[in-house]
């Protein structure tokens, strides 16, 4: 009999005291963060997106040898002995054209690795983390900045450099 | 009254009984269980550190008009073993069971369905049909998930309806009426005057009566808590169990009218129970109409009072909602028949003894 009415006593006391938590969370300011409108500030040296300044880059191939998993791809031309291709911020000469320069972040591990070797700090991390894709080929960027012709157009003049010094050592001879 | 009002100003029976018995609905049911699940989801979402909805309209304002338009766009699908007249009649069932309690609610002196002298024991009654309908809803399915769950509900139901009418039977006792209408008239003045509080009579009795009114009140409470299968009694429901019961099979408006019928039971429960022990639709306080001799507003008021009386409780419903866990099947019987039942005879005993002093 004892025990009937502790039960009942135990079962009313314990309800009203579990309603007091629920009644003071009720009016605790909530965690939530209204993630579009509202983003947390990222970590200090969060590793993201991955950008490449191509005004400074000099085609050296370094970033791309760098990465574990293969997801950087270069490809360069050499330049005409006349051209100026201009320096880097450095003060490095650029004597490669950088024809391709793709980056495919489906396959990037965001391990920062390519950034360290790069000479003239021009591939770095950015704080871009929303760029998902329906695709998976839109997540393929190209950072080179020529065109289209102009990296046909820059492959045909070595060729034509090439086969006329070739002509003229011919002629020398 | 409302219907006397109608019938002046329509002057045909047949337009003022239909406008009288179509207002409820839309005037109160739809938009209540709009602003009930709006209601329901913020709660749970601030009572666990969250915001709820927060999208559509201002703090996620219109998000249950979005639902609705959702679910009635939904396809409505029967599946190839259902039984498909029962199937189709159970949505209905259970809704007309929940929208037919809200003939006798006083909602305030003047609005008022059906004036009957026996409007608890109508609502009593009435309200079995949610048990059919539910039954039918979990048998029709064709689905072990739904027939458990509507074995369940009709098994809780039926344990639980005796604690509540055991404590209706002592108010019933009391009183000496059945009529809501005359519950709430008795109850006018001030909040002492609530039967909670004794009654309105000023005696040794009503002094008596205040804690087995407690105890009566406690106890009708946790039982049509469970008769509307709410958490902690939601067993028939149970989503961790069975899916989600006896509703696992409907889809769209189907769906809609099951969930329409769980939030007009919610508040038809809590209107009795504010009806009963609360003073229905008088103020707490004296008026403002009458003090400011403005005849008409008094009405309003009461509404409000109706209104902010069973809103109180429907929060209360869904503040336990979201504080205690799930009962077990034995223990939510162990509840009912070990502890309210004999709680209650003694309760109904009681105030027996006190009434006749």
């Amino acid at each position: 009999m004892k025990e009937y009415f502790n039960n009942i006593f135990t079962a009313l006391f314990t309800i009203f005291v579990g309603m007091k938590v629920t009644l003071r969370h009720l009016f605790t300011p909530s965690v939530t963060i209204q993630y579009p409108d509202v983003k947390l500030p990222l970590p200090e040296r969060e590793r993201n997106r991955l950008y490449v300044n191509m005004d400074d880059c000099i085609g050296c191939d370094q970033c791309a040898r760098a990465c574990p998993v293969n997801c950087i791809e270069i490809e360069t031309v050499k330049s005409l002995p006349g051209e100026d291709l201009g320096k880097t911020s450095n003060g490095k000469k650029k004597a490669l054209w950088v024809t391709k320069f793709t980056i495919d972040f489906a396959k990037c591990c965001y391990c920062q690795l390519c950034v360290f070797p790069c000479p003239t700090e021009c591939i770095y991390m950015t704080d871009v983390y929303e760029f998902s894709e329906y695709d998976r080929n839109n997540l393929i960027y190209d950072f080179a900045t020529l065109t289209t012709e102009e990296r046909i157009q820059k492959l045909e003049n070595l060729d034509k450099h090439y086969h006329e010094r070739e002509t003229k050592k011919l002629g020398r001879i | 009254m409302m219907y006397d009002f109608l019938y002046e100003l329509t002057g045909s029976s047949i337009i003022a009984g239909t406008i009288i018995a179509l207002l409820p609905l839309f005037a109160f049911i739809l938009p209540f269980a709009l602003f009930a699940v709006l209601l329901e989801r913020k709660v749970a979402g601030h009572m666990q550190d969250r915001l709820g909805p927060m999208r559509v309209g201002y703090h996620g304002i219109l998000q249950t008009i979005a639902d609705i338009i959702k679910l009635i766009q939904k396809e409505d699908i029967i599946a190839r073993e259902n039984d498909k007249l029962f199937f189709n009649i159970a949505p209905v069932l259970t809704f007309v069971g929940s929208y037919a309690a809200f003939a006798v609610i006083p909602f305030s002196s003047i609005f008022l369905g059906a004036k009957i002298d026996l409007g608890i024991f109508y609502i009593i009654a009435v309200t079995g049909l949610v048990v059919a309908g539910i039954l039918m809803a979990g048998w029709a399915s064709n689905n072990k998930y739904s027939l458990l769950g509507a074995m369940r509900s009709a098994s809780q139901i039926i344990s639980y309806e005796i604690p509540t009418i055991l404590v209706v039977l002592s108010i019933v006792m009391m009183t000496g009426t059945m009529s809501l209408f005359d519950l709430s008239e008795n109850q006018t003045g001030s909040f002492w005057n609530w039967y909670i509080f004794g009654g309105p009579s000023i005696s040794i009795q009503k002094f008596l009566l205040i804690p087995f009114m407690f105890i009566g009140f406690i106890i009708i409470y946790i039982s049509t808590l469970a008769e509307v299968n709410r958490t902690p009694f939601d067993i028939p429901e149970a989503e961790s169990e069975l899916v989600s019961g006896y509703h696992t099979e409907y889809s769209g408006m189907k769906f809609a009218m099951f969930f329409l019928a769980e939030y007009a039971n919610m508040f038809a429960v809590s209107a009795i129970v504010a009806t009963m022990f609360f003073g229905g639709y008088q103020s707490p306080f004296g008026y403002l109409g009458n003090s400011l001799n403005l005849v008409w507003l008094i009405p309003i008021e009461q509404f409000f009072w109706f209104i902010f009386k069973g809103i109180f409780f429907v929060f209360v419903q869904m503040w336990l909602r979201w504080t205690l866990p799930r009962l077990r099947v034995d223990q939510l019987m162990a509840a009912s028949w070990k502890y309210l039942i004999p709680i209650a005879f003694v309760n109904l005993l009681i105030i027996g003894f006190i009434t006749l002093i």
